[in-house]
């Protein structure tokens, strides 16, 4: 499977990775080499085997429902851009 | 003093021959003197350390010490400390001091130990040669030119050249192992949920896992104690009983059985390693284990299978980093799209960018069979190649990386030659497997080499004592790099 | 041409715990900005999830409740979208396999005709946080107190054919959540929001037509209103012979309108995959005992109950099971009367509910209890009053004035069942009305209401009725 710059450009947005016109031949040709290192992987039948998405075979904890936060909003976001009335910023948002 | 033993510090401190204090002071100053050098440290806090020591000094007289209390450890820049810059080796958390503490920090406050300041490492833990971080590339010490390896670069660096007496590193594909052999040093990767990820800046959720990086098996063995353990805050992080890593150290290792995959000696293993590893093996062989060949057939596709599911997970974890709760936000942007696309392109380096998009990618419809499932299908065969090994052997090994050190520059413009430095470790990390790399000579060019030790699951106290028992008949893990 | 409408519902309910599905913040609703927002809410880096076991109750006493098939394993995926009140720029969701599977149905009423909706799957997943968009200088606010409250998410399949039934579909959802207390069904504060899809398609065909999504309808009236405007829309396009463009809307209220959600509309591409910070969910036989332990009778075992043991139409047996309180209530008012069920039916629903309703009130806030209800009761069914009486009897426990017995001991509405006493008020009507009687025996006995409302009047209403019917007829008789 090769990739094109329109599949770049896709990707960028979806990543939310601005990436200037003059820098999409080399994604291009990066990405597309590390496609090209992962390729081998077609080579194999994989028919009946179980994905494995974890290290190891076991289930999840539960926890019980205890509410045991404390409000640290100040300190939280005394390392945010930018905050008022204990509300994060962002630019307008177009519903 | 530099070169003393962590456990024998902790007697020194204990019989107050020494302080935490004074030993603090003595390593702050020699970070000083040659951090100049190496940049092996981001962020050094000597008002901090040093509160941190008098308290310990406090707690030893107190007569309520434990076997790391008042010693110093330096801190990977990915474990959040509260207080501290933890930046991760990124512009993106340039400003971010982190207002808590990871698990593994809890744990080292805990037991009284000193934080002696954040290591360097690559940006987000990406890359093999340290050449990513955002705060300049750490240099090795025993060859300037050459790179300390990566992602725990900088730690390794300060271990070996003994800007710290231990410290902590992460491995997601090789970051403990490869770093630890490029410089000489001792570092074990615990089998997969041993070491809480709770407060380490994730890259890929499945196969991180943290661990500690020191002179010696011995003292990995007291810092795994406290670093390992159950936390409910890490829904990987298994229930099981508290163990002693070091309580097997003195066993003797007749009739260990080693395996030898014949993938991890065939073409691409350079030389100079191989003489290195056979003279390890045959070392072994004196101390009583037998070697086996074996074979871990599918160990060709690690590579592959790492490069689908690592860039995969981290494009999702690393989507938090938008410019809105901490962190960097661009200077100027047009709307809420444009903040995001320059906050983040601005915020990450080159290697970060790259390893998101193709994880973007490989996610995207109409791949994600094709990539996304496949490698996660590739991933259980090669957890199942390790499962059949171990039924013919006790321990695995091997080198931890195709060749020594390489030249600073030499591999930064090609991410994939880079990508294949790591073939021997990143099957561990695939299968959820301990594994080890410990110092054993030096190549053609004086650079240190490491061998690695694999192990099954939870077998660390074994594998540490297979290390340590070689330590006790070698003398590669006490070489100090010299004239810097 | 005649038009079939097709829609499917997917609700979102808030699960009413007290921590959130990933975290151990406080869910309570309205606290100061972020106050309920801890660093995993906000997502700080190195944070991670630690799933909460009471969400995955409440999720399976929902599959249990409409019969559906409960995954023994169900998996948390992530879904990868960038917007601000979505802190880890993915949402933890379930797709493949979702805690409550395929079998699940919901039965429900429109006018006197009965029909089973299909529920497809319900799956667990946690809320965003909220965008305020007051003007900061010209900024968003964001404020992630909600962000990682547990949702339900539930879907059905495009099973119902118009507003009334998509209304009645969600009033049937909502009874029900309340009912097993998974969710506390406040719509203002955003608890319990319906998505509709709707299409239209000509009558008679089989293939769905292209659908838009109306997002958050939070009342059942907008509903209504949104889904009926979105079929006219849809519907005049398709006749001027226009096309549907499949998108996603917004009903604006004020104008009674849907409009398109730009913000929504540029193609998305989730990249769902396997949470790798969170590990199957197990649903084991002792947790699906505990979970069936744990359930209350549910709403249509009890309207079948009703109707069985208490002889109640299938109407009202449905109405007094809307809410577990009003069953309740009934189910306390018969025990307290020892039978009667119809007599408090209608009591109940009638002038009960007509001042709950005028004075907006629940049933729980009800200012006569069952109990006292069953006291008004029990003095008409022994005869102290009539029925009419009662009416009067019961507004004056409504406004306070005490139980059923004082009232009717200080205002003196004991009914006069001395026969002597009526006897006498019948003599004298009779006297005082000959032409009238003379009607009533040359065979109009239609002028008998007549009597009985003099009567009435001089015994001031409180004449036992039989007991007056009885003596008037003698009487009349000659």
């Amino acid at each position: 499977m090769s990739l094109n710059l329109a599949d770049v450009k896709r990707i960028a947005h979806l990543a939310r990775i601005a990436v200037e016109e003059d820098e999409m031949p080399g994604y291009l040709q990066q990405l597309s080499n590390i496609l090209n290192l992962v390729e081998e992987m077609q080579a194999v039948d994989t028919a009946g085997i179980e994905p494995m998405a974890h290290a190891q075979d076991v289930v999840l904890r539960l926890r019980n429902d205890v509410a045991t936060e404390i409000d640290r909003h100040a300190a939280y976001q005394a390392v945010a851009p930018q905050v008022e009335a204990g509300l994060y910023l962002v630019p307008k948002v177009i519903e | 003093m530099i070169n003393t033993s962590l456990k024998e510090l902790s007697a020194q401190l204990a019989s107050k021959k020494i302080s935490s204090v004074e030993l603090t002071q003595t390593f702050l100053d020699r970070i000083k003197g040659l951090n100049p050098k190496l940049n092996a440290f981001i962020t050094i806090d000597e008002n901090k350390s040093l509160a941190q020591a008098k308290a310990a000094d406090a707690l030893i007289a107190s007569g309520e010490a434990g076997p790391l209390t008042g010693i110093p450890v330096a801190q990977k820049d990915i474990f959040c400390a509260e207080g501290w810059l933890s930046t991760c080796g990124s512009k993106m958390l340039h400003n971010f001091v982190s207002p808590y503490d990871a698990h593994v920090i809890e744990q080292f406050n805990r037991s009284g130990a000193v934080n002696l300041g954040k290591t360097n490492m690559d940006e987000f833990a990406m890359g093999s040669s340290n050449e990513t971080s955002y705060y300049g590339k750490v240099k090795n010490p025993w060859d300037l030119d050459a790179v300390p390896g990566g992602s725990s670069g900088g730690s390794a660096a300060a271990v070996a050249a003994r800007l710290c007496p231990a410290a902590t590193g992460t491995d997601t594909g090789g970051s403990i192992r490869q770093p630890a052999a490029l410089n000489g040093i001792t570092g074990i990767k615990p089998t997969y949920g041993v070491v809480s990820r709770y407060g380490m800046i994730a890259f890929a959720s499945s196969l991180d896992q943290g661990g500690p990086m020191a002179k010696s098996a011995e003292d990995c063995a007291l810092l795994l104690n406290v670093m390992a353990g159950f936390d409910a805050r890490d829904s990987t992080s298994l229930e099981r009983e508290k163990e002693d890593y070091g309580r097997d150290l003195e066993q003797p290792l007749k009739g260990l059985r080693i395996g030898l995959p014949k993938e991890y000696f065939a073409a691409g293993l350079s030389a100079d390693v191989a003489q290195a590893i056979e003279a390890a093996l045959t070392e072994y062989r004196k101390l009583g284990a037998q070697t086996v060949d074996i074979s871990l057939p599918n160990s060709k596709l690690a590579v592959p299978v790492y490069y689908v599911l690592a860039p995969a997970e981290a494009s999702s974890n690393l989507a938090r980093f938008d410019g809105v709760r901490y962190g960097y936000r661009a200077p100027e942007y047009t709307d809420l799209a444009d903040m995001y696309g320059k906050s983040r392109a601005q915020g990450f380096g080159a290697e970060v960018k790259r390893r998101i998009m193709i994880g973007t990618y490989v996610l995207s419809a109409g791949y994600y069979d094709a990539y996304y499932l496949k490698a996660q299908k590739l991933r259980r065969l090669i957890a199942q190649d390790f499962t059949n090994a171990f039924a013919q052997c006790d321990m695995i090994m091997g080198p931890t990386s195709p060749t020594t050190a390489f030249n600073l520059g030499e591999k930064s413009d090609d991410p994939v030659s880079m990508y294949l430095s790591d073939i021997y470790t990143i099957a561990v990390n695939l299968a959820g497997l301990p594994g080890m790399s410990v110092p054993a000579g030096f190549g053609a060019n004086g650079r240190p080499v490491g061998l690695q030790i694999i192990g099954n699951y939870f077998s660390e106290a074994k594998m540490l004592n297979v290390a340590h028992q070689y330590q006790l008949a070698t003398d590669w893990h006490t070489r100090v790099p010299q004239g810097i | 041409m005649q038009w079939e409408i097709v829609i499917g519902l997917e609700t979102h309910a808030q699960l009413n715990t007290q921590s959130k599905i990933f975290s151990g913040a406080a869910t309570a609703y309205g606290a100061a900005p972020n106050s309920q927002a801890c660093a995993v809410d906000i997502a700080l880096p190195g944070v991670l999830p630690v799933f909460n076991r009471v969400a995955a109750e409440k999720a399976v006493k929902f599959g249990l409740a409409i019969g559906a098939r409960i995954n023994r394993k169900s998996v948390f995926e992530r879904k990868n979208y960038f917007y601000p009140d979505l802190p880890k720029g993915y949402q933890t969701t379930q797709l493949e396999l979702p805690i409550v599977a395929e079998g699940g149905t919901l039965q429900i009423q429109v006018g006197d005709r009965e029909k089973t909706i299909r529920i497809t799957r319900a799956h667990l997943e946690e809320d965003a946080g909220k965008s305020l968009h007051e003007d900061f200088h010209g900024m968003t606010g964001i404020d992630l107190n909600r962000a990682g409250t547990p949702l339900v998410e539930i879907v059905t399949e495009p099973d119902l054919r118009s507003s009334a039934e998509a209304v009645a579909y969600a009033k049937k959802l909502h009874s029900l959540v309340r009912w097993i207390g998974i969710c506390d069904g406040n719509m203002q504060e955003g608890s319990f929001r319906c998505d509709a899809n709707v299409s239209v398609r000509p009558v008679g065909t089989e293939t769905l037509g292209t659908r838009c999504e109306i997002k958050n309808l939070n009342s059942f009236k907008f509903m209504e209103k949104a889904i009926e405007y979105e079929v006219r829309r849809q519907i005049e396009i398709l006749e001027d012979g226009g096309r549907i463009v499949q998108e996603t809307r917004l009903y604006d209220p004020d104008r009674d309108e849907t409009r398109s959600m730009r913000s929504k509309e540029e193609a998305n591409d989730y990249r769902y995959f396997p949470d790798p910070d969170l590990l199957p969910l197990v649903v084991d036989e002792a947790f699906l005992d505990q979970a069936r332990a744990s359930m209350p009778e549910l709403p249509q075992a009890m309207r079948e109950r009703f109707m069985r043991d208490q002889g109640l139409p299938a109407y009202d047996a449905g109405i007094l099971t809307t809410s577990r309180e009003l069953a309740g209530y009934f189910e306390d008012t018969v025990k307290a009367l020892g039978g009667e069920a119809k007599m408090a039916t209608n009591w109940i629903m009638g002038d009960l509910s007509a001042q709950l309703n005028k004075e907006g009130l629940e049933i729980t806030n009800s200012p006569i209890a069952a109990g006292q209800l069953a006291g008004l009761l029990q003095r008409i069914v022994d005869g102290t009053i009539s029925g009419k009486i009662a009416k009067e009897v019961f507004a004056a426990m409504w406004a306070g004035e005490g139980d059923a017995d004082t009232i009717i001991a200080v205002k003196g509405l004991k009914q006069v069942s001395d026969s002597g006493a009526i006897e006498k008020i019948v003599d004298d009507i009779i006297a005082a009305n000959p032409a009238q009687v003379a009607e009533y025996r040359s065979g109009k006995e239609k002028v008998f209401g007549f009597f009985v409302g003099l009567a009435m009047k001089a015994s001031k209403g409180k004449a036992n009725p039989a007991q007056l019917n009885d003596i008037l007829k003698k009487k009349l008789a000659g």
